[in-house]
């Protein structure tokens, strides 16, 4: 019998390991560019896309006016909406002009002034106003019926008081918004944003680089070294987060300084719920990469599981109370969901403890699922 | 449990391992000898891989134990690990860390000690090589070095039992000597034992114990001398000037009695029946007959022969037809560049109608490029091109109709069966109706593929696919026809096969232009350049090239002393070179 060499004393040989395994998946990241372009470039270019790109604010909404018969009465209700700082004017001669311009798209709707309006408005009859409004945008839509109605009754109290009449209004509405008081939709589209970003660095990401191990037989190479499962886990999960956390900062960095959004909750405890979401992630990419041993499957796989979900039904873009409620019980089963509603709370409402720690359990105990089905499937093992 | 005095590394006792029912591995009991290099030998799919990731602790067996140094590999794999090194067929080396890196990471992975590092390491780039380069990027290193620097990763922490499969598949020849003395020095200094894969039968006979495999069992163990002895008086060497090597080669393999006939040297080399002679009735007068010692390729091949039977040979074509000798392909000149990366580097030649003409060299030596630029698939960045008589870049759908290519990988549909592949080929040739379907008949006959006509050719046996790939190349009756790599991958067996049919097409008048890693297969071509790193190191016929390195030192070249002889000189030339400038 050969005599068995001692490996060494544990203590020393597993920190030892887990350094090698770190500072190889550290010179990867540096080395390879599409790392790098996954973790900070492609998070400026959703920030810019969806900062600026894309508002779900209607401003300067093209609107034709058509008003048929000239007179002071139909002058001074189409003026009404120059002013709105929402829709931007145009006037047209004839409805079938105006409707030539909808139908082309070059206005998202028509107010028609009949030939007939100052005559019934004066003889005291109704005088109604016609309104066509392009609804295959239906959000546009009900934007714009909201401006023309408020247009037209601001527009009646004027006309009253000039009349002398003191035309009273049962109720009187006065507005006023909370946590996004200039209704900007940046401020809540930004950092629900920097959860899709974490869910790209850490499901992603890490999904694609276990994968690439396997694919280019690294990870059999691996596997043969004394190197525990729990220590490939760890040396995908530190790097990783680390560059998560350098995701973070660059995008919340973005927020408050190019897009103004306030940051009205502390940046420690935005610190600490986005390192939870974002170990619930890297636990999510590197479960994903037990099953898919190859990047296209684990990208395809990735995405369809947990970048979709977060950005369509974390509540970033579309309210999850209007959805339909088979969906909204869905959304229960998505990490993002409750990352998403602590960050627009932070942002927006400052630290609402409840909110935040009611979320944050939530973030805790998809960690302990993630990292446990993780550690449970990476064996050393090929079958 | 072991006896004691026992000296034995490795033990697999009854080790059994299937795969969603097919078995794999069926009741594997062998030992292998401390400070040993054990050769495991056979065909594609014998099993070879399974039985190395058994032993590693990467699969566990169905049924059966498995101990290495004692340990229980199925029940402590992480304890196996710790004493063992293993280098899996291609090797993962990090391609974005240095040669360094993947040092430090090896090392930091088997725990070797900081302060044993320096020398260990310097022992190790000496040994391999690679000292001049432990900055570059291990993706910038030939394949070669590239092989080694996996093998120094493995030893990083001197391993008591070494795995390595197929180390040497697809590297160059210089490369494979080289990386055979490390394994060999280090198997005897470091008090080692290796166990290894290859497909390359010569490599056998460098083993002190070869492990036969075949279908998953065991065919046998012993010492390659032991296996050939038992061929002792089967082995002949037959020389006819007057006939064309092919010619020969085939007409020996036909006649009766004869096991393996194989091309060697300036002769044909036969292995008869037990207890049969070589009959040189019917022969012309000049036949030269002389019995050879056995080797263990021909031990190797009878013992399949037995197992499976002979096969039907390609049916013989009457004589060479008459071709005229015009150059079909000239390269003048060309050059291909990616980037900053040059795989080929001005070369010319040319190929006679009717003549099989063969690129030799390593992986990466750029006779793929060479091969995509001939048949139209990738333009080149200088130089002339013409494949029967048409410049490619101007004419290349006209010029693709007259030639056949077949890929370096299966390239056929693999959810289609047979037919359907069959059909499809034929169809995007252009043929239709009676001519098509004749054409399809001709290619059921003439490669048995009959009883797969209905099976998804992706699941074919490796042989049979290799078959498949080559009757859709010929489906439009081509008069040239482009081999990239034809018997990579491919065993001993199916190499034969496929070079008896290449050798009928070449007598009906093809011309063959095929690239290949296996030296031994350059034997089979009537002319052959040899290409190293985008270069061409010399050119001409076989006995030609093997006479150029004929010295007192080798007396009796093979084409792989050869290309080990050219390269060297290539290599002494560059440095002069540079020394000069």
């Amino acid at each position: 019998m050969p005599i068995l060499r001692k490996p060494d004393p544990a203590r020393r040989a597993a920190p030892m390991r887990l350094r090698g395994m770190l500072r190889k998946e550290a010179r990867q990241i540096i080395r390879d560019p599409s790392s790098i372009a996954i973790a900070f470039v492609l998070p400026v270019l959703l920030l810019l896309l969806f900062g600026y790109g894309i508002s779900l604010d209607a401003k300067h909404v093209p609107l034709g006016i058509v008003v048929e018969s000239p007179s002071p009465e139909a002058a001074a209700f189409a003026g009404a909406f120059e002013q709105s700082a929402y829709l931007s004017p145009q006037r047209f001669g004839t409805i079938q002009e105006a409707e030539l311009a909808l139908i082309t798209h070059r206005v998202d709707g028509i107010v028609w002034l009949r030939s007939d309006f100052e005559e019934k408005l004066l003889a005291g009859a109704e005088a109604p106003i016609g309104v066509i409004i392009n609804g295959v945008d239906a959000n546009t839509a009900h934007i714009i019926e909201g401006y023309v109605n408020g247009a037209w009754l601001s527009w009646l109290q004027h006309h009253a008081a000039a009349q002398g009449v003191e035309q009273t209004l049962p109720v009187q509405l006065q507005q006023r918004i909370w946590f996004n008081a200039e209704l900007r939709s940046q401020n809540f589209l930004v950092p629900g944003l920097i959860a899709v970003i974490m869910t790209l660095i850490g499901a992603l990401l890490t999904a694609m680089v276990v994968a690439r191990e396997w694919e280019r037989g690294t990870m059999e190479a691996l596997m043969v070294t004394p190197v525990t499962a729990k220590e490939i886990l760890l040396g995908k999960l530190l790097p990783y987060f680390m560059l998560g956390i350098g995701g973070l900062a660059l995008s919340v960095g973005m927020a408050v300084w190019q897009f103004n959004v306030p940051l009205k909750g502390s940046l420690p405890i935005l610190f600490i719920s986005s390192s939870l979401f974002l170990i619930a992630s890297l636990g999510m990419g590197l479960t994903i990469s037990t099953v898919a041993r190859n990047q296209f499957v684990a990208g395809q796989v990735a995405i369809i599981v947990t970048f979709l979900p977060a950005f369509m039904l974390s509540g970033f873009i579309f309210d999850i109370n209007s959805m339909p409620r088979a969906i909204q019980i869905v959304t229960y089963l998505l990490p993002a969901r409750y990352y998403v509603s602590i960050l627009q709370t932070i942002f927006l409402a400052g630290n609402v403890w409840k909110v935040i720690l009611l979320n944050s359990l939530a973030l805790i105990l998809f960690c302990a699922f993630f990292l446990g089905v993780a550690r449970k499937r990476t064996v050393k093992r090929l079958d | 449990m072991e006896t004691p005095g026992e000296n034995s590394v490795l033990d697999l006792r009854k080790v059994s391992k299937g795969f969603a029912d097919v078995p794999a591995l069926q009741d594997i009991s062998l030992k292998v000898r401390a400070g040993s290099i054990t050769g495991l030998i056979g065909p594609d799919g014998a099993g070879k891989t399974t039985l190395m990731r058994l032993i590693a602790g990467l699969l566990v067996p169905d049924s059966g134990g498995i101990s290495v140094l004692g340990i229980d590999a199925v029940k402590s794999p992480l304890q196996v690990q710790h004493v063992m090194g293993y280098m899996p067929q291609r090797f993962g080396l990090y391609e974005d860390l240095t040669v360094q890196e993947n040092l430090d990471l090896y090392a930091d992975l088997q725990g070797l000690p900081d302060a044993e590092r320096p020398t260990r390491y310097s022992a190790l780039t000496k040994l391999t090589g690679l000292a001049p380069f432990t900055k570059r990027l291990a993706g910038k290193l030939s394949g070669g070095m590239k092989q080694k620097l996996g093998l120094a990763c493995v030893l990083v922490r001197p391993p008591q039992l070494l795995l390595l499969d197929e180390p040497t598949v697809g590297v160059d020849p210089v490369s494979r000597r080289e990386l055979w003395s490390i394994v060999s020095r280090l198997v005897h200094e470091e008090n080692m034992t290796a166990l290894l894969s290859t497909a390359y039968l010569d490599e056998a006979e460098r083993c002190q114990e070869v492990i036969l495999l075949h279908k998953g069992e065991l065919l046998g163990q012993g010492a390659p001398a032991e296996f050939s002895r038992n061929l002792a008086g089967r082995s002949f060497q037959v020389t006819l000037p007057s006939l064309n090597k092919r010619t020969l080669q085939g007409r020996l393999a036909r006649s009766p009695g004869v096991i393996d006939a194989t091309i060697q040297r300036t002769g044909v080399r036969i292995v008869m029946k037990n207890g049969m002679q070589p009959d040189p009735a019917g022969f012309p007068e000049d036949i030269r007959i002389e019995a050879v010692p056995p080797r263990f390729e021909d031990s190797f091949i009878s013992l399949l022969r037995e197992k499976d039977g002979s096969p039907t040979l390609p049916g013989a074509s009457p004589d060479r037809a008459e071709t005229n000798h015009d150059d079909v392909i000239t390269v003048d000149r060309i050059a291909k560049s990616f980037g900053s990366f040059h795989a080929v580097k001005n070369i010319s030649f040319s190929v006679k109608a009717g003549e099989v003409f063969g690129l030799l060299g390593a992986n990466g030596a750029g006779k793929s490029t060479t091969f995509r630029m001939l048949c139209g698939l990738l333009p080149p960045t200088d130089g002339q091109l013409k494949v029967a008589g048409l410049d490619l870049r101007h004419a290349p759908a006209k010029a693709r109709a007259r030639i056949g290519y077949m890929a370096q990988k299966f390239s056929l549909y693999g959810d289609l069966s047979v037919l359907e592949n069959l059909r499809f080929f034929s169809s995007a040739y252009g043929l239709r109706g009676d001519a098509q379907r004749s054409q399809i008949d001709w290619a059921m006959q003439e490669f048995e593929l009959k009883q797969y006509a209905k099976s998804r050719s992706k699941e074919l046996p490796l042989g049979y696919k290799q078959r498949l790939a080559l009757a859709a190349a010929l489906m439009h009756r081509p008069k040239i026809l482009f081999l990239d790599e034809p018997t990579s991958g491919v065993d001993p067996l199916a190499r034969r096969e496929f070079w008896h049919r290449i050798a009928t097409l070449a007598d009906e008048g093809v011309t063959v232009l095929v690239t290949t890693h296996f030296m031994e297969e350059a034997e089979y071509c009537d002319r052959l350049v040899i290409m190293a790193e985008g270069e061409i190191l010399a050119g001409g016929t076989p006995d030609a090239l093997r006479a150029r390195v004929q010295s007192e030192k080798i007396p009796d070249p093979s084409m792989e002393d050869a290309f080990v002889e050219l390269i060297k000189k290539h290599e002494t030339g560059r440095n002069t070179d540079a020394d000069s400038a």
